[in-house]
């Protein structure tokens, strides 16, 4: 099973899942909390009302349900894949949330951002050429 | 400076809160039966481990932090500048896992946090 092609197979279904759960959950959730807006002050009255506002999103609460599946998802992969594998190769979402981003939200994207997202992808790429488990069963 | 401290609970309790529950998962081991009564038993044990809690309790800090970083700062900045928890989390996974993290991957997380170094001078 350690290097069976199933394996692999099976890891990167589930990484394609945390790839687009995570950043669609983000991006409802940005959204959400834009509408929200932040706290005005620490006093209790003030974080209450936003946590009141918060739970009355609709968007948020779509957030909320991609993000749990990406969840489900993610601690599954993780029963047969190593974290350090894992996480690094989730981070194809950091690109999909900027293009969310640009699409949905009409966030600015500058061309430093990009490159920043570029050379993250890039480290991806790199971890990805790892194999994905590096322990022996228990 | 409210912000730079969100972010550190972000990493920080986003990091710890997963390495625990990556624990918590490989103690109950591979799961080979997807279908919903099996997931459902496989969700009744995992809530009996331990680490899984704190882990969960860790990741809900690190989710509301979340929360207030996004009212403040667009996503497509948000998002990225998290991607620092990977040198976190290899370093955790090395020490608190006891996973070998090889030299390539330790050069991917290297990238990856030059990356966010870039998009955090997108800042501005």
């Amino acid at each position: 099973m350690k290097n069976s092609p199933g394996l692999h197979l099976k890891t990167y279904i589930f990484l394609l899942f945390i790839a687009l759960f995570a950043p669609l959950g983000n991006v409802l959730l940005s959204k959400g909390m834009k509408g929200v807006g932040s706290a005005k002050n620490w006093q209790p009255q003030a974080l209450l009302h936003v946590v009141t506002q918060v739970l009355r999103s609709g968007y948020i609460w779509f957030g909320i349900g991609c993000l749990l599946a990406f969840f489900v998802a993610y601690m599954l992969v993780l029963t047969w894949a190593d974290y350090s594998f894992v996480q690094p190769a989730s981070a194809f979402s950091y690109a999909i949330v900027a293009i969310l981003g640009l699409l949905l939200l009409g966030e600015k994207v500058s061309p430093l951002r990009w490159s920043g997202i570029a050379v993250i992808c890039l480290g991806v790429l790199i971890v990805s050429d790892t194999h994905p488990r590096t322990t022996e069963k228990e | 400076m409210l912000e730079l401290i969100l972010l550190i609970c972000v990493i920080g309790a986003g990091t710890w809160g997963e390495l625990c529950v990556s624990r918590a998962m490989k103690a109950l081991g591979e799961v080979h039966d997807f279908r919903p009564a099996a997931l459902v038993q496989f969700a009744w044990r995992a809530a009996r481990v331990g680490w899984m809690w704190v882990g969960i309790s860790l990741m809900t800090v690190a989710f509301f932090s979340l929360l207030a970083l996004l009212s403040m700062e667009n996503v497509s900045f948000v998002v990225p500048v998290t991607a620092l928890s990977y040198a976190a989390g290899a370093i955790g996974a090395a020490l608190f896992l006891r996973e070998k993290v090889t030299k390539q991957r330790w050069l991917g997380v290297l990238v990856v946090c030059l990356g966010v170094t870039l998009v955090w001078l997108s800042r501005h």
